[in-house]
């Protein structure tokens, strides 16, 4: 256990005077949300649904000053917005399914693209598995559409189930005595049995609550860059169709780029180590992301955001009465945000109406979830830094682009290198499940082939001269 | 604006009795019936509409399809894979619960008809 969680553990226990008490919610109870993003929502939904299954009758009120029906940043809470092939599954096993106003686009191939070539990496089962998504209501500039923003389809659920929502900016929250204390900007406030920290991590509150505790660290963070490009709805389905674009390119800091189809915008988003001017520049002028766009002419963007994105966890992610759910706790290095969102909210949902509120019980039945994404994290970490290898090597991406296309090309046989790929770029799968299967015997073996036949000289049929796989396009 | 999942069309069937299957389909839009086939007849077991979901024996169960799962509209439906559900499954056991919940309606109605069944012998 780190120093951090020992101090905020002791705190608790002084404040209860009862070592190892439970403090279970009881009919009447009192709960704060504070942020009503996917994690925030979640967990009402969940909390309210179990409590009324186990006969619990409690209060949630969800502090969220922004209207995600607004467009631009005011409704956005600035993300890339795809919901992973993993994580639509379980929201429809959960019985909870994606209306077709909030799917911007369903997704259905990831295109690599890298200087050697490129390649499309169809879904395994030939479904439309991903949704592309607005976390608010569209970009800045765009006209009013009927859309639904995927944040604010959640915060509906949540609101169905009984969660009331204060549309209120939270300024202040701490302890007082055995209860926790919510402060909004406009003076008004009041007191709770729990606290769920829902903010995200571009939050002030996250920022006060550091200064303020020698306990708590706000998770660590690095700054990404999302933009909108207007395109029209007829020529991004000409020029993108149903596939994510996925960039392998040899620029320093850069781990991961997409472009994302959305109605008539694409999204492109830039993960790694703190995003700059020159990093962007760089990727701009890159003939792989030019030929991407009509006429290899990049337009100008109509709404774009630096966000910080989480790449550690918050130290610790809970104490008595409190919780840090989403970003604003653990999340996945670099992907599948939203999933984590998902299921953090739920542990903590499950944690509080079957085990209780207090300090010992989120260490027992939700940390150890925290502890696996961040674990998980680390071995992320390992993963992409094999990928970096991969952007330097020019020979390790011809390797990489013919066993792709070869099993892109076959029916039979198993789909190595495209189903740690697909995996990778969707965060459908976990990194160490992702790294286990590159250890796989049949992984290596192949690989090591690709490496040796891609890098082989061609030599053209013709004229006898060596022929470059320079520019390959290999579709399907 | 999208719809995710496979479509199917009025009359498609979606999947027979008799075949492999290792995955469950949770229904988007449209409508499934269940068809059980005996003797060149077919049974309607009950039929389905949208967050209902079919097929997930498939999930338990190593044996084949015991009913004929067809499209009676214009119907999109998602597929669950196993491997995701069972890994799911493992990290949070109350994926199930709907799951279950929906097994156990399912029983019920059955006992209901065999008992009605039952009574009219």
């Amino acid at each position: 256990m780190s120093k951090a969680e020992n101090q905020w553990l002791a705190f608790a226990e002084e404040q209860d005077g009862q070592e190892g008490l439970a403090h279970a919610l009881q009919n009447g109870s009192r709960i704060a949300v504070i942020g009503a993003g996917p994690a925030g929502s979640m967990f009402s939904y969940f909390l309210l649904s179990m409590a009324e299954e186990v006969g619990l009758d409690v209060n949630v009120n969800m502090f969220e000053p922004r209207s995600f029906c607004h467009r631009g940043p005011a409704g956005c809470n600035h993300c890339g917005g795809i919901v992973s092939e993993s994580l639509v599954q379980r929201l429809a096993t959960e019985g909870i399914r994606l209306p077709y106003d909030v799917v911007q686009r369903a997704i259905e191939s990831y295109t690599l693209h890298m200087d050697v070539g490129d390649v499309e990496i169809a879904t395994p089962l030939l479904e439309k598995r991903i949704a592309a998504i607005y976390r608010g209501n569209g970009p800045k500039q765009s006209e009013k559409l009927d859309t639904h923003s995927f944040d604010g389809y959640l915060l509906e659920l949540a609101q169905e189930k009984g969660a009331t929502l204060i549309p209120k900016l939270v300024s202040d929250a701490r302890r007082t005595g055995e209860r926790m204390s919510v402060r909004c900007a406009d003076g008004t406030g009041d007191d709770y049995d729990l606290l769920v920290i829902a903010t995200g991590v571009n939050s002030r509150l996250m920022e006060m609550m550091e200064a303020e505790s020698h306990e708590f660290t706000r998770p660590d963070r690095t700054k990404t860059f999302i933009c909108e490009f207007h395109l029209g709805c007829e020529l991004i389905q000409e020029t993108f169709g149903p596939s994510m674009h996925v960039f392998l390119l040899d620029i320093p800091r850069l781990e991961f780029a997409a472009l994302i189809p959305k109605g008539d915008y694409v999204t492109l988003v830039l993960l790694g180590d703190h995003i700059d001017e020159e990093l962007m520049e760089r990727f701009f002028s890159s003939p792989e992301v030019r030929n991407c766009f009509p006429g290899s002419v990049i337009p100008p963007h109509v709404c774009h955001c630096y966000p910080r994105i989480n790449t550690r966890e918050a130290r610790p992610v809970y104490g008595d009465r409190l919780v840090m759910i989403g970003d604003s706790g653990a999340t996945r290095l670099f992907k599948d945000g939203i999933g984590a969102a998902y299921r953090t909210a739920k542990a903590a949902a499950k944690t509080v109406v079957f085990h209780g509120v207090d300090a010992g019980s989120f260490k027992e039945h939700y940390a150890p979830l925290c502890r696996k994404i961040s674990n998980d994290n680390k071995v992320g970490k390992l993963v992409f830094s094999v990928a970096s290898l991969v952007q330097k090597a020019r020979f390790a991406r011809r390797g990489v682009l013919r066993m792709t296309a070869r099993e892109q090309q076959s029916t039979k046989g198993e789909r190595r290198m495209s189903g740690v790929l697909w995996d990778l770029f969707s965060g459908s799968a976990s990194y160490t499940n992702v790294l286990l299967r590159t250890l796989h015997p049949a992984y290596i073996g192949s690989l090591v082939w690709n490496l040796v036949a891609g890098n082989m000289p061609r030599r053209s049929k013709g004229n006898g001269h060596a022929a470059s796989d320079e520019g390959d396009h290999v579709q399907h | 604006m999208a719809r995710l999942g496979k479509e199917y069309k009025e009359g498609e069937v979606i999947f027979r009795q008799g075949e492999t299957g290792d995955c469950m389909f949770v229904i988007q839009t449209g409508e499934v019936e269940a068809l059980a086939e005996s003797d060149g007849k077919e049974l309607r077991l009950r039929t389905m509409g949208p967050n209902d979901f079919f097929g997930e024996m498939a999930l338990f169960e190593k044996d084949v399809r015991t009913a004929t799962i067809r499209a009676t509209k214009p119907t999109r439906v998602l597929t669950i894979d196993k491997k995701n559900f069972l890994g799911g499954i493992h990290e949070d056991p109350s994926l199930a619960y709907r799951m279950v919940q929906t097994m156990s309606h399912r029983i019920r109605d059955l006992t209901d008809r065999l008992a009605r069944y039952e009574e009219n012998e």
